[in-house]
């Protein structure tokens, strides 16, 4: 039967897209899962997948132009069937603005592995009253998957809203939680224990990190208030500043002789910055956290966003689980990401879902200044350029490379106190980089 | 063990039923001196004599309402219908008094007779007498609905059904009478009524047919097998009483059912099965319940249209790729 193929949802704020390429002509034979078209999105171009077996009977819309998401884009069906009450639909644009990932869905979830939201990736067939009732609960924010698919999930204690489905209309099917249930498995090898990691630990080699694990606690009756009567001042995200100035004569040193030794890493001074918050945030859970409305997300590893310029704006790549890995790795990992990301090639759940950020504007020469927190995260590092000045130790003036950082912390989550002590560790840390090689 | 056709499997059964038990008898139109309209009473009449394989006539009423009668008084007939086709005028019979009588009489009746004959598609013999009236009869409380896709099934459940105290509809597959298959001689073999048969294993998806679909389902299997999808294939053999456990089992491996039958879809056998399966089983399924039916039309006389009527190896194979989701 033939089905309407609509603008896909392929990235979590994605509104409309516009129609790169088709890599499919009309006449072609598709098979799902198959690669349809590419689709520029509000962060990156993407593939998108044909959810349905046949063949592309027709282009709807042209490369170039834009759709809005749920819009009709192209109609696949048999070679001889009748589309004509499909075309008949598609040319009334539909308002489907309930694109957006439901409520009760986490957003650092969300970042996850939603590709292709599978609600609104399909249109049911017009005629069939069963298929507009799907329609109708998909844009409800229902999920679909099938029986044996959510008993396993659950018995895996695997959160389905995280799966992509490779069913029909996006469902939910038993092959995708046993797929999930191997990555699970995979993680969970290599995951420490959970609670307070002092000491940073090398990451074994070959392993990919997911998004961080984290544990809910309730708002306390406390925070609950400062958090009330903070956002009627200064809201949604109720932002406030810590600045402190860093020696870096230590961390400048330490990178030089890493590039002695690898000169291929060309190790930056931004790379050892996010090693050192990473470390930083794994000693202070408290500021590694989210606030979440009625409970307050605390994540198990540090998954640092690292603000990267391109041509058609910011983005924040990534490196997940950066306190497990070695600098070396975090730089090679920093490098490939910015890259992909100036060649719009990265794919959702790449620059989504961190839990803390990191924007650098030293190279520009900024000397400080302060970034905006991207929610859910409870903080950001605004850094500033490293300096020659004249600084004052042991009573007497001294010329050192210095460098101020700036957090911004949620104050919902954060509070004074506890970002200081924060900034205090990171301070610590960078003038003492030889720290991140204990136990190494 | 001999290989004989079901035709000769059935004629097999009846024999050694009636030397067996001298209060079987065996009545319908040409059964007789005609040595059965498809032959699968040939040489009865001269074994067992006129008083034990009699013809009547054309009045399937009349001689099913003779059966329930005798059943009554303590004889245990066989019915042959010359086509279940015919049955449609004996319902009166079959549904009021066979399938009734035990209850209605307190249990003082019992009705130990078999109607049975072919019944499903034949070749081009168009709308009136190309029809599958399972679901028709299993719908009853109080009769029981066999369907054997085998000749060594044929002679199991036709010795069960004739041994059975209550009223059996027999229903064999025109098309299958000349299916070759291993058959037991010996004369107490019998299959039980009510237990389903694993024709295939499968760890991928599970296909329930009956009759006709048996050997089609199989061969659908054994061309997915090639493509790596692995089916087991299950006949239930009795449509009533409906053993769904062996299917409930099955999906709970498989997670993945495909009903296959030659009768119209709506309110069909494959529609309890799929309602049963989704009752017993939902929490086992990966997909929806896939039914394949014949077409929702009167059979066609044209022989391509009529082909196109009766699911083949193409739509099942399809059906399982569906609920696979290749």
């Amino acid at each position: 039967m033939a089905t309407q193929v609509v603008m896909p949802k392929l990235s979590p704020t994605m509104e409309e897209g516009q129609l790169a390429r088709w890599l499919k002509k009309e006449g072609d034979k598709v098979s799902m899962g198959e690669p349809l078209a590419e689709i520029d999105t509000d962060k990156a171009t993407m593939e998108m997948q044909a959810l349905s077996n046949g063949v592309l009977r027709k282009i709807l819309i042209n490369e170039g132009e834009s759709a809005p998401l749920g819009q009709p884009i192209a109609i696949i069906g048999e070679p001889d069937e009748d589309i004509s009450e499909l075309l008949k639909t598609a040319s009334t644009p539909k308002p489907e603005k309930a694109a957006q990932a439901p409520k009760s869905m986490p957003e650092s979830d969300a970042a996850t592995p939603v590709e292709v939201e599978p609600q609104e990736a399909e249109a049911p067939e017009a005629t069939q009253p069963i298929s507009s009732d799907g329609q109708k609960s998909r844009t409800d924010g229902r999920f679909l998957i099938s029986p044996i698919a959510a008993r396993m999930a659950s018995e895996a204690g695997i959160d389905f809203k995280t799966v992509q489905g490779s069913g029909p209309g996006g469902r939910i099917v038993k092959r995708d939680i046993e797929s999930a249930i191997g990555d699970q498995k995979k993680t969970a090898a290599t995951k420490p224990a959970v609670g307070r990691i002092s000491i940073p630990r090398p990451a074994r080699e070959g392993v990919v990190y997911g998004p961080s694990a984290y544990r809910d606690e309730p708002v306390s009756e406390m925070r609950r208030t400062i958090a009330r009567r903070l956002v009627t001042s200064l809201g949604p995200v109720p932002h406030f500043f810590l600045t402190i100035e860093i020696d870096m004569e230590r961390a400048a040193d330490m990178r030089h002789s890493l590039n002695e030794l690898y000169p291929d890493l060309k190790l930056s001074i931004n790379d050892l910055i996010i090693k050192v918050v990473a470390v930083s945030l794994i000693q202070h859970p408290e500021v590694n956290a989210s606030f979440q409305d009625k409970t307050i997300r605390y994540y198990e590893h540090a998954d640092i966003g690292v603000a990267v310029a391109t041509e058609n704006g910011l983005i924040t790549p990534v490196v997940r689980a950066a306190e497990l890995k070695p600098i070396t790795e975090v730089a090679t990992e920093v490098r490939a990401l910015a890259e992909r990301a100036r060649a719009r090639k990265l794919k959702p759940e790449e620059y989504t879902g961190a839990t803390f950020s990191i924007s650098n504007l030293g190279m520009f020469g900024i000397e400080e200044f302060t970034a905006v927190i991207n929610p859910p995260e409870g903080g950001i590092l605004a850094v500033g350029a490293m300096a020659r000045k004249p600084v004052v130790r042991e009573d007497r003036i001294e010329i050192r490379q210095t460098m101020r950082v700036t957090m911004s912390c949620d104050h919902r989550v954060i509070d004074g106190a506890t970002g200081a002590r924060f900034l205090q560790t990171f301070k610590q840390i960078m003038e003492n980089p030889v720290y991140l090689f204990l136990d190494q | 063990m001999p290989v004989m056709t079901m035709r000769d499997a059935l004629n097999l059964a009846l024999k050694e039923e009636l030397a067996r038990d001298s209060s079987v008898f065996l009545m319908g139109e040409e059964v007789a001196e005609y040595q059965g309209a498809y032959k699968v009473t040939r040489g009865l009449l001269q074994e067992f004599g006129p008083k034990r394989v009699i013809d009547t006539p054309i009045t399937e009423l009349g001689f099913a309402g003779l059966g329930v009668g005798a059943a009554m008084a303590g004889l245990r007939p066989i019915i042959e219908f010359m086509t279940f086709n015919f049955s449609i005028l004996a319902t009166d019979q079959i549904i009021n008094s066979a399938a009734k009588m035990r209850y209605m009489s307190g249990g003082q009746f019992k009705i130990p007779i078999v109607f049975r004959g072919p019944g499903g598609s034949a070749y081009q013999v168009s709308s009136q007498h190309s029809q599958a009236l399972e679901s028709w009869y299993a719908y009853f409380p109080g009769l029981k609905v066999v369907m054997p896709s085998t000749p060594a099934d044929a002679k199991g459940l036709l010795k069960s059904s004739i041994r059975d105290d209550d009223p059996v509809i027999f229903i064999e597959q025109e098309r299958m009478y000349g299916m070759k298959g291993e058959v037991s001689e010996d004369a107490d073999f019998t299959i039980p009524l009510g237990v389903a048969e694993v024709k295939r294993e499968g760890t991928d998806a599970t296909i329930i047919a009956r009759s006709l679909m048996v050997p089609i389902a199989l061969q659908a299997a054994e061309q997915l097998e090639k493509e790596g999808i692995s089916c087991e294939v299950i006949d239930p053999r009795t449509i009533r009483p409906f053993d769904i456990n062996t299917i409930v089992e099955s999906v709970k491996k498989t997670n993945r059912a495909v009903v296959a039958e030659e009768s119209h879809p709506f309110a069909s056998v494959g529609a309890e099965i799929s309602a049963e399966i989704a009752e017993h089983a939902f929490d086992y399924l990966d997909a929806p319940v896939k039914r394949i039916s014949g077409a929702d039309v009167p059979m066609p006389y044209a022989k391509n249209l009529e082909q196109l009527a009766i699911p083949d190896v193409a739509r099942i194979v399809a059906a399982v790729k569906e609920v696979s989701y290749v």
